[in-house]
């Protein structure tokens, strides 16, 4: 009971943070130089040294092993990490291995976990994902260690539970939106969309002009998310306190039109032809061929994806960019962001490796940490460590998050302001998708599956 | 050294042979019945009981227990008959059962009625039969996962193999696995494809334990369809009770084939019960999933009882 009440608690203080302080966190990682980077450029300094200053750690060898997802991004972002620490500690040897992405993950670890078999270190969702795994009971609190303090204070409550702090984030920031090929834009004469109207205009022009507007790849069905969890920020600008009501079980996707629109997307998407040829039977890496290649003028994606798309189409990586999921209104137009996962240390860690293993997350919540990220793989987005700033080589389209992030007009994603998230919301959007059901059943279908997965976590008000 | 232990092992076993080699035949298997008629001591079925007892009843005991609470992995708390309650009001449920039992009664349908023919086939005096036997014999050995996933790429609507083969001859093919209308059809015929080697062997068994007589009469009343219809099809019934037995228990717990092809997919619409349980595992409600098993603990044994009761009062005496 307590758990639940401490989780909403963390929820409700996040929300709060949302609108005014995550701009203001985020701006300290502009280039704006204002009176934040004094104290952050000397908090990085010090937690970049103290892994060498520490010369106990540094005597006996020790192997760190990390549980990571199979994803080439994130693996990629890991090297970086990993050769770098390998230099300042030579010491210190750090394996990988690895498990498969999404819910069979989950499941892995929460196994491990709940068995004691947990390697010394993994790599995990932070938010909603994160209180799955009872972080209380089963990981090592991080809120004494120095090196918190290097890490932007609008993050934290997502790796936070019951009063103690878990996980410091290992990678950057993410916009969740459209991605979009700027060359066919450029052809076309079209305009970066303010509304979801312009929107629909532009893709009705690159229809008639032959183009695939929108790529839809739902063979990898959590892919099909994307309209309704990056329109977040578009529910929350007209429910200002959906989050909170959606938590207790006072509003929900059915009832609240705002909060249907995601799905009335998906519907309109099918109903005007706008998917692609193949897109019940394309696959993620299908969609972010077609977009580098042009075949597909917009997919709607999380911006790890212009990491895989800058490795695997160097020459094409120029003609992506980004844009927020329109709204209603062009004056309040703005983007969702996802938070960055973490590396966390279970209870189970004890004795040398777990002082290796706090002394290797220092390094990662500090500015060369965020470098030896972005060396590994384009970042996805702005780092929340205070100090770090992105390197000028990042693709263009991570560029294109900045302007939302330095202006304010963001929101963190509903799964880091509610614990609750259906599991079979990727099956119910595909369906959508695929006209098999309408939006307003899918919404409905939805709000079943919320209240079961709320039912089976006991939270208050279900 | 490897000498001496083979040359120990024909001389140690000698003395275990009930009877010297020049005993006659009658008087071996004399023996031998006498031995069968005693019965073990009963410890001789411990070990077994052992193996039984704690694989098989106490997990299903268990997973009794658990189906009643709400189950993380990290705690445990009992909500009553909740799940139960939840797991009936899933909304791919009903379609879920539906997509079930076509399937089930799909693919055995199809084993009994292509199996029978090619057994047919396969017992006459064809020169070919063994090497053909052999073929469609072969894909019961393949992993069925593997199976899936090769089918999965060979059904894709535009670059898989199959549509493209039929666009040679100008046929524009179906959407396979994306269709809601055919997709759970695709993935039966696979499974045909898959088991329908097993169907084969149990209906040449049965068709080769048909006394030879049989036939010769046949041969006199009339040509091969007499041999077929009055003979064959009546004759292999005890074989034809086993290959529905075993192919629609098979259908109704299929999930491997289901999951590496579609996921259930598009949407719910190729969702079976195993596939919407295991999503229940997947999103970590091991509670709901294990009352999602209990039910259809209960319902394939609802359904397959009465089918087995009803087959063993026609079985045939050959």
């Amino acid at each position: 009971m307590t758990t639940t009440a401490t989780r909403l608690r963390v929820m409700a203080t996040l929300a709060a943070f949302v609108v005014g302080a995550c701009s203001g966190g985020f701006g300290g990682s502009s280039s704006a130089p204002s009176a934040s980077a004094a104290p952050s450029a000397s908090a990085p300094a010090s937690a970049a040294t103290s892994p060498s200053a520490s010369p106990s750690a540094a005597a006996e060898p020790v192997t760190l092993s990390w549980f990571v997802d199979d994803n080439n991004v994130t693996q990629a972002r890991l090297q970086g990490l990993i050769d770098a620490y390998k230099k300042i500690q030579p010491n210190v040897t750090i394996e990988i291995e690895t498990h498969p992405g999404g819910t069979d993950g989950d499941n892995l670890v929460k196994t491990r976990l709940s068995t004691g078999d947990m390697n010394d270190i993994f790599y995990y969702n932070s938010g909603s994902l994160l209180q799955a795994l009872n972080p209380s009971d089963t990981l090592v609190d991080l809120s004494k260690e120095p090196y918190i303090a290097n890490i932007q204070e609008t993050y934290l409550p997502t790796v936070s539970a019951n009063g103690g702090i878990y996980g410091v984030p290992t990678e950057g920031t993410l916009g969740g939106g459209i991605l979009y090929n700027k060359k066919i834009y450029a052809d076309q004469g079209l305009q970066v969309p303010k509304t979801w109207a312009e929107f629909a205009a532009n893709n009705d022009k690159l229809k008639k002009a032959g183009i695939a507007p929108v790529c839809a790849t739902f063979k990898d069905t959590w892919t099909s998310q994307l309209f309704v969890l990056a329109d977040y920020y578009n529910v929350q600008k007209a429910v200002p306190t959906f989050a909170a009501d959606y938590t207790v079980n006072k509003a929900h996707y059915a009832d609240t039109p705002a909060a249907q629109a995601g799905f009335a997307h998906l519907q309109e998407a099918f109903d005007k032809g706008w998917w692609q040829k193949d897109y019940g039977s394309d696959t993620f890496a299908n969609g972010q061929k077609e977009l580098a290649n042009g075949t597909c003028a917009h997919y709607p994606m999380l911006t790890f994806a212009v990491g895989t798309i800058a490795t695997d189409f160097p020459d094409k990586i120029a003609d992506i960019g980004f844009f927020g999921q329109p709204g209603d209104d062009a004056a309040t137009n703005g983007a969702t962001i996802w938070m960055p996962a973490a590396t966390y240390i279970p209870k189970t860690t004890t004795g040398a490796k777990l002082d290796a293993a706090k002394q290797f997350l220092a390094f990662i919540a500090s500015v060369p940490g965020t470098e030896a990220m972005s060396a590994g793989v384009a970042p996805s987005g702005p780092y929340v460590i205070k100090g770090s700033t992105l390197p000028d080589s990042v693709p263009d389209a991570i560029k294109d998050i900045k302007p939302y992030i330095d202006g304010g007009n963001n929101s963190p994603a509903l799964e880091f302001l509610s614990p609750v998230k259906g599991p079979s919301l990727e099956q119910i959007t595909v369906a959508v998708g695929s006209g098999l059901n309408s939006a307003a059943e899918g919404a409905k279908l939805y709000d079943q599956d919320v209240e079961k997965q709320a039912k089976q976590l006991a939270l208050p008000g279900w | 050294m490897t000498t001496g232990t083979r040359g120990a092992g024909p001389a140690g076993s000698a003395p275990a042979a009930p009877l010297p080699a020049a005993a006659a035949v009658g008087a071996r298997k004399r023996g031998s019945r006498t031995r069968v008629a005693s019965s073990y001591p009963h410890w001789f079925y411990l070990p077994a009981a052992i193996v039984f007892v704690v694989i098989f009843v106490v997990p299903t005991l268990l997973s009794f227990w658990f189906s009643l609470t709400r189950w993380t992995l990290f705690t445990t708390e009992f909500i009553g008959l909740d799940n139960f309650a939840q797991f009936l009001r899933e909304p791919s449920l009903t379609a879920g059962a539906r997509n079930t039992l076509v399937y089930g009664v799909v693919t055995s349908g199809l084993k009994v009625i292509i199996g029978l023919l090619l057994a047919t086939l396969l017992t006459s005096r064809l020169r070919v039969r063994n090497v053909l036997r052999s073929i469609i014999f072969f894909p019961v050995l393949v992993s069925t996962v593997a199976v899936g996933i090769t089918f999965a790429v060979l059904m894709h609507p535009s670059t898989g193999l199959i549509n493209r083969t039929l666009e040679v001859f100008g046929i524009d093919g179906p959407q396979w696995l994306t269709s809601p209308d055919i997709a759970l059809l695709s993935v039966a015929l696979v499974d045909v494809w898959k088991g329908v080697g097993i169907a084969l062997v149990i209906f040449i068994a049965g068709i080769l334990s048909i006394p030879e007589d049989y036939f010769d009469t046949a041969r006199l009343e009339g040509g091969a369809w007499v041999r077929f219809r009055h003979v064959i099809v009546p004759l292999s019934r005890n074989a034809t009770f086993t290959v529905i037995t075993l192919s629609f228990i098979g259908g109704l717990r299929t999930f491997d084939l289901i999951w590496t092809m579609t996921r259930g997919g598009p949407g719910f619409s190729t969702d079976v019960l195993a596939s919407t349980i295991y999503k229940q595992y997947q999103a970590g409600f091991y509670g709901l999933a294990t009352a999602g098993n209990v039910v259809l603990f209960i319902a394939v044994t609802l359904i397959v009882f009465p089918l087995m009761r009803f087959f063993a009062h026609r079985e045939i005496e050959l």
